[in-house]
Formats: structure tokens, C-alpha cells, sequence
């Protein structure tokens, strides 16, 4: 019975190696995705080159610009003369933010009075801007916090602070939606490499007439299925493996978890793919057809219902019940659980088990019709 | 064991309301080259892909090998091999790569595998080319990988459906000795065509119109069955003037175009050699020749298909 199994794997890797089309979205289209979407959604800024103009020059403004920089998210590029100068040089893309300190700085924090410093920032990127006045924002509000606890030191009442805030969370000082899209970015890559490949390998099949002659061979449909399974399989988990280290190179992801999990997953989560890929096959009769139905089946599912963009918690009831249809809402669980938090199996055997049936119900659907067309 | 290979028994297919094949019943004996013509869309390929076991039949039924091909369609590949009408070899992959994985999937082993290809390769003339991609070899080469492939498995049954269509006529020839090749060594062989003079080749033909059987015998039997009468061959200037001229004629009994000459059947040669000529005088129809012939299979074919056109 497996006697079939090896020429047909052996095949499939040759129309891979030929085609240079599946060839560009096994390999190209995970890297390029990655990088892309890796950096367009990374909503980190950093080294953000600031222009000061100081109007008073004082010890006390000079510690505040300082807060600034030390702060790790501003570099000093400029020392500016005029408010004028200040947006020339943003227009010019020289600076990305201007800080402007009144000269009555130190004065009026010494005579209690509200001090207004002024911080103009680059709106291209709305984006960043929004991101770059946060960080400015926590700065000043630390600057401010600490004067107040020295105030209040003078009086005798040290150290309280009545709300404690962490602003470092929002504005995200670990690089955490890097970490956090990574693991998206696998569930993604990984349904489109399976579930496209797959699924145009065996329409393409019906389309050249190639089929026929498989059909009146000895083949057992289910070998053809495994046959054709296991290529994809194994390039999907190159391609999970590259993403990985690509992370980790470029955006500092550690997998904290367990190996031998992560691995079990991706493969249960690219089984479940191959599943969908093999369900398109037997709905489409031409590779047109079938890259469209895959590209909407792989892509929808796993950008808007798997909670790698929008959280599925705030979603409508409704839609909450048909991010079911996604595998990669279950992937993408274990996925953060095991790379992101490092936690251990009774934190996602749940998410296992919804993939396990999930595979199983689209395999059984797609396995009858298969065999229903073919053999 | 019986000497009967197929035995089709009313074999009928339905797309919807529309017949493809409808009743159809005949017998293939053992090493019989059986030709299957007909006309586009007479219903050749669709009776083929039932008894490859690829298409259930709608009623009735067949059997190949022994096998019933609705019951154990498996059992019936196991037992055949199947040249479809439209290249269903990989493109993309060399000859050779081809043959290794029809080869592998049969089950060959090395050894036998080694000897078999060595042998197909032969067969299909493509030694030296075990490394071109397919897709890049022309028609009749490929036509040739294909019949060796389907045949790698040694089965005892064939079937080629259009295997010289696109094929140059002097590989045909040579396909057609393959064939003959083939039914020496005991294969049966059932081909469609669409050249009536490769029917010549066969044991026994079937006709095939609208999914309907309308003819069937050995080429010699077809030719003395349904032609009692003599065919004269015209050669005149204008073919189209002089056919429409003879038809209205009541001693001419059919009149067809072959090319540059006419083929009239007539009830007395001496009697029609007399009208022809006079026709030829008054007319100014410039007959150059008229000779009576051997009835050929497109005479037979000819006849029988305005036989059944005059009957709807
Ligand atoms: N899957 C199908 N669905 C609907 N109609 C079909 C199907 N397959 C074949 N037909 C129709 O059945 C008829 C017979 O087709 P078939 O292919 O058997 O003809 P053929 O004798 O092989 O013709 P050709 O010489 O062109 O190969 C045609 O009219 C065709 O359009
Ligand atoms: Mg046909």
C-alpha cells in the first residue's frame, strides 16, 4: 500500500522544484510577508530624532531634555534657534519631533505655576506621531511626577504616589506587538503556503487531464491524498521554522516554551490546513478558481476571526461563534501560550483538542468528496 | 476461460437528459484489434471511460477482464491500460520521470522496472530523450510516451482513445505497427479514431453515430454487407457542379465528394459509364476519367450515415 505513497511524494517535489510559481509562495511570499508585515505592523518607534530649542538653558531644562533622551526612545540631532527653524527642519525630515522650552521654565515650577513646553511632531505617519507624543507624554508626566515627590519629600510626606500608572504597557517599551505579530504572522504564512499549495497541486491536476490517468491507475485515492499532504507538510514546517528564526533575528522573539509542543501544534494546525486545501480541490475544477477560494478561505479566516488583528473577546456574539471556522484562532493560542508566555500543556490541551476535531470534520467532508471525484 | 475480453450489454450514459451513449452492446475477443469510429461527439470517448471503470454507467452494463466495471471498477484498472484522448502525462516532468512513476505506482520492481522502461523507450522511439521535459517534445513524441506508459504494466487489455490524433501520417503508421505489435503478443486493443483508413487495420469496427451502434463487422464484411452495388469514381473539373447534376439523377443511388473526384453508386456500371458521359456532353462537366473501385470504409461510412440521416 505505501509502496504508492513514495513516487508520488517524489513527483510532487519535482512539480514543486519546476513550478516556479508554488515555488515563489512557498518560499518568497512567507519571507516577504514577514518583513512586511513585521515592520508595517510594528507600531514601535524608536530612535526618534529630536530637535530642542531651549529658551532658558538652565540646569533644570537641561535635565529635563535629558529625561528625554535617557528615556531610550529620543536621540538628540539638533539644537534649535527659533520655533521657525523647528518646522523647517521636520519638513525637511531632519527631525522627527521639536521639544520647545518657554524661558520661564525653571521660574515658574519654582513659583508653583503650570509650565506649558510645547512638542511638535511629524504627522506623515499619523501612526508614529500618535505614538511619539505618548512616549513624549509619559516623559513629561515622570518629569512632573518626580518634581512633585520632591515637592512633597520637602514637606515631609515622601514617596506617596496616589495612582500608580504604567503607561509602559500602552506605549509598549518591550517591543511587545512584535512579539505579539509574530506568532500571528506563522498562523498566517502557514495557511496560505498549506492550504493554496494543496489545494492548486491536485486542481491543476484536474485541469491538465493528469487526473485521469492517475484516476485509472492502480493509485488508492488515499495515498494520492498523503501523497500530496506530505510535500506541503514538510516545506510548511521549513517555512514555520524560518519565520521563527527570522523573528527571533529580527524582532527578538524567544520561544520560551516547550519544542517538542510548538512542533506538534504546527503540524496539527498545517494537517488542518492541508485539510482546507484538499476540501478547495474538490470544489473547484480549474487553478484560477481554486487560488481564489484558497487565498479567501486562508486569508479571511486567519486575519479578521483569528484574534491575530482584532481580539476576539470584543467581537459581536456572532462573530465570536464563527471564529470557530478558523483554525488558527486555536493555533494561534497555543502558539502565544508556548512562545510568548512559555506555559506548559494544561494551559492549551483545550485549543488541541478543538483543532483535533476541527481537522477531523473538514478531513471526513473533504476526504468523501475526494474520493467521490476521483477513483 | 472464455475467449471474450469485453462484453458490453446495453451500455447507456446520461449527462442530464441528454444521451451520450445510448444501449450499446458488443463483444471484444482476446488479441482483437477493435476500432470504435464515429463522428465528434458520437459517444467514443464516453463508452471508453466507462469501461476504464472512470465513469459509471447510467444502464446497463460491461465487463472487461471478467470484471464488472460498475461493480469492481478497481479490479477492472488493475487490468488495463487507458491512452486518454487528451494528454494526461506530466508535462513538467522528463520521459523518463514519467515512466519511473507510472512504473513505481504499478508496483514494478527495480529490476523490472529497469527492463520495462528499456522497453517503452524502445516501443516509443525516444531513446536519448529520457531527460527532455515532455512538454517540450512534439505531438506524435508524446502520443508515443503515452502509449508506453499505458502499457508499462504489461495489461492484458487497452484502450486508446485518439491515439494518432495531432500525429503526423507517417508516425501513425508506425503507431499503428505498434499496435499490431501489441495484439500479436495476445493484447486486446480497443481504439477509436477519427481516419477511416486506420479502420482497415482493425478485426472488427464498430460504428458509432449519436450513441447509437449503427454498423458493425470486420472492415470485409462492412464493405460486402452493406455495398451490393458498384461505385464509380469521377474525375471532373468541377466536382461541386457536377455532383449536384449526378445526385438528381435517378440511376445514380448515392453521390459523395472524395477530394478532387466524385464516388457514385449506380445499379449498372455499363448503363451509368453511358449517362456520365452524356451528362459530361451537355453539360460541359469535362469528365476526364471514370473508373469503377473497390469500395473503401469511407464509402461504407458514407453510406450508412445517409442512411440514417434520411431515417430522422
Ligand atoms: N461530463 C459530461 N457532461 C455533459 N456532457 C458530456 C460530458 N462528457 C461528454 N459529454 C457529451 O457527450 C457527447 C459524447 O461525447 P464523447 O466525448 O464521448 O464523444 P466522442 O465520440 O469521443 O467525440 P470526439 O471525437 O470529439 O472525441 C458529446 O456531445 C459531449 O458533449
Ligand atoms: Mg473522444
Amino acid at each position: 500500500m505505501f509502496q504508492q505513497l513514495l513516487p508520488i511524494i517524489k513527483k510532487e517535489f519535482r512539480h514543486i522544484r519546476r513550478d516556479k510559481r508554488v515555488l515563489a509562495i512557498l518560499t518568497f511570499v512567507p519571507a516577504g510577508l514577514l518583513i512586511l508585515n513585521g515592520y508595517a505592523l510594528n507600531y514601535d518607534v524608536n530612535h526618534i530624532k529630536l530637535g530642542v530649542y531651549d529658551q532658558e538653558k538652565s540646569e533644570r531644562s537641561r535635565e529635563f531634555v535629558n529625561s528625554f533622551l535617557t528615556s531610550g526612545y529620543f536621540d538628540y540631532a539638533e539644537s534649535l534657534t527659533s520655533s521657525a527653524q523647528a518646522t523647517t527642519m521636520i519638513d525637511d525630515a531632519k527631525i522627527r519631533a521639536a521639544l520647545v522650552i518657554p524661558p520661564d521654565f525653571s521660574n515658574k515650577i519654582l513659583s508653583n505655576e503650570p509650565v506649558d513646553v510645547q512638542i511638535l511632531v511629524d504627522g506623515m505617519d499619523a501612526n508614529a506621531a500618535t505614538t511619539i507624543i505618548g512616549y513624549a507624554q509619559v516623559v513629561t508626566l515622570e518629569y512632573s511626577q518626580k518634581i512633585v515627590l520632591n515637592e512633597l519629600a520637602k514637606m515631609g510626606r515622601g514617596n506617596y504616589i496616589p495612582i500608580q500608572y504604567d503607561a509602559r504597557i500602552w506605549y509598549n517599551p518591550e517591543l511587545k506587538s512584535a512579539k505579539f505579530l509574530v506568532p500571528g504572522l506563522i498562523g498566517f504564512i502557514l495557511a496560505i503556503t498549506a492550504i493554496i499549495a494543496t489545494s492548486l497541486s491536485i486542481v491543476k491536476e484536474k485541469e491538465l487531464n493528469t487526473m485521469e490517468q492517475i484516476d485509472v491507475s492502480p493509485i488508492r485515492p488515499i495515498n494520492l491524498i498523503i501523497g500530496k499532504m506530505v510535500p506541503y507538510a514538510l516545506i510548511s514546517l521549513v517555512a514555520a521554522t524560518l519565520v521563527l528564526v527570522a523573528g527571533y533575528f529580527l524582532f527578538g522573539v524567544v520561544i520560551k516554551g516547550n519544542y517538542f509542543y510548538l512542533f506538534c501544534a504546527t503540524l496539527l494546525f498545517i494537517i488542518a490546513g492541508l485539510s482546507i486545501g484538499l476540501l478547495v480541490s474538490t470544489i473547484a475544477d480549474t487553478q484560477q478558481v481554486a487560488f481564489q477560494l484558497a487565498a479567501l478561505l486562508s486569508m479571511l479566516p486567519t486575519i479578521i476571526l483569528s484574534g491575530f488583528m482584532f481580539p476576539i473577546r470584543s467581537m459581536p456574539w456572532w462573530l465570536q461563534i464563527l471564529t470557530n471556522i478558523s483554525p488558527a484562532k486555536f493555533y494561534l493560542v497555543i502558539l502565544r501560550s508556548i512562545v510568548l508566555k512559555g506555559v506548559g500543556l494544561s494551559a492549551f490541551w483545550d485549543q488541541i483538542v478543538y483543532l483535533m476535531i476541527f481537522i477531523s470534520v473538514v478531513l471526513l467532508i473533504s476526504v468523501r468528496r475526494f474520493k467521490k471525484t476521483i477513483g | 476461460m472464455s475467449d471474450t475480453v469485453i462484453e458490453v450489454d446495453h451500455l447507456t450514459k446520461k449527462f442530464g437528459k441528454f444521451t451520450a451513449v445510448d444501449h450499446v452492446s458488443f463483444d471484444v475477443k482476446r488479441g482483437e484489434i477493435f476500432g470504435f469510429l464515429g463522428a465528434n461527439g458520437a459517444g467514443k470517448s464516453t463508452t471508453i471511460r466507462m469501461l476504464c471503470g472512470l465513469l459509471a454507467s447510467t444502464e446497463g452494463t460491461a465487463r472487461v477482464g471478467g470484471f464488472d466495471i460498475n461493480k469492481e471498477p478497481e479490479k477492472v484498472k488493475e487490468n488495463i491500460g487507458y491512452m486518454s484522448q487528451k494528454f494526461s502525462l506530466y508535462e513538467d516532468l522528463t520521459v523518463e520521470e514519467n515512466i519511473n512513476f507510472y512504473g513505481r505506482v504499478y508496483g514494478l520492481s527495480n529490476h523490472l522496472l529497469k527492463e520495462r522502461k528499456e522497453w517503452a523507450l524502445e516501443i516509443a522511439n525516444l531513446r536519448g530523450r529520457e531527460r527532455s521535459i515532455t512538454g517540450t517534445l512534439p505531438g506524435g513524441w508524446k502520443q508515443r510516451l503515452a502509449l508506453g506508459c499505458a502499457v508499462l504494466h504489461r495489461p492484458k487489455t487497452v484502450f486508446l482513445d485518439e491515439p494518432t490524433s495531432g500525429v503526423d501520417p507517417v508516425m501513425r503508421r508506425k503507431f499503428w505497427e505498434l499496435i499490431n505489435d501489441l495484439s500479436a503478443e495476445g493484447v486486446t486493443v480497443l481504439v477509436t479514431t477519427h481516419f477511416l483508413e486506420e479502420a482497415e487495420y482493425c478485426n472488427d469496427i464498430i460504428l458509432i453515430n449519436a450513441g447509437k451502434i449503427i454498423a458493425g463487422g470486420s472492415p470485409k464484411e462492412l464493405k460486402s454487407n452493406y455495398i451490393k452495388t458498384p461505385i464509380l469514381e469521377v474525375q471532373c473539373a468541377n466536382v461541386i457542379d457536377a455532383m449536384s447534376l449526378i445526385e438528381k439523377q435517378p440511376w445514380a443511388l448515392e453521390t459523395s465528394v472524395f477530394g478532387t473526384h466524385l464516388h457514385v453508386s449506380v445499379e449498372n456500371e455499363e448503363a451509368a459509364r453511358g449517362h456520365i458521359q452524356q451528362l459530361s456532353m451537355q453539360n460541359g462537366l469535362d469528365v476526364t476519367h471514370v473508373e469503377k473501385i473497390i469500395p473503401s470504409l469511407e464509402d461504407v461510412f458514407i453510406y450508412l450515415l445517409d442512411q440514417e440521416a434520411k431515417k430522422n
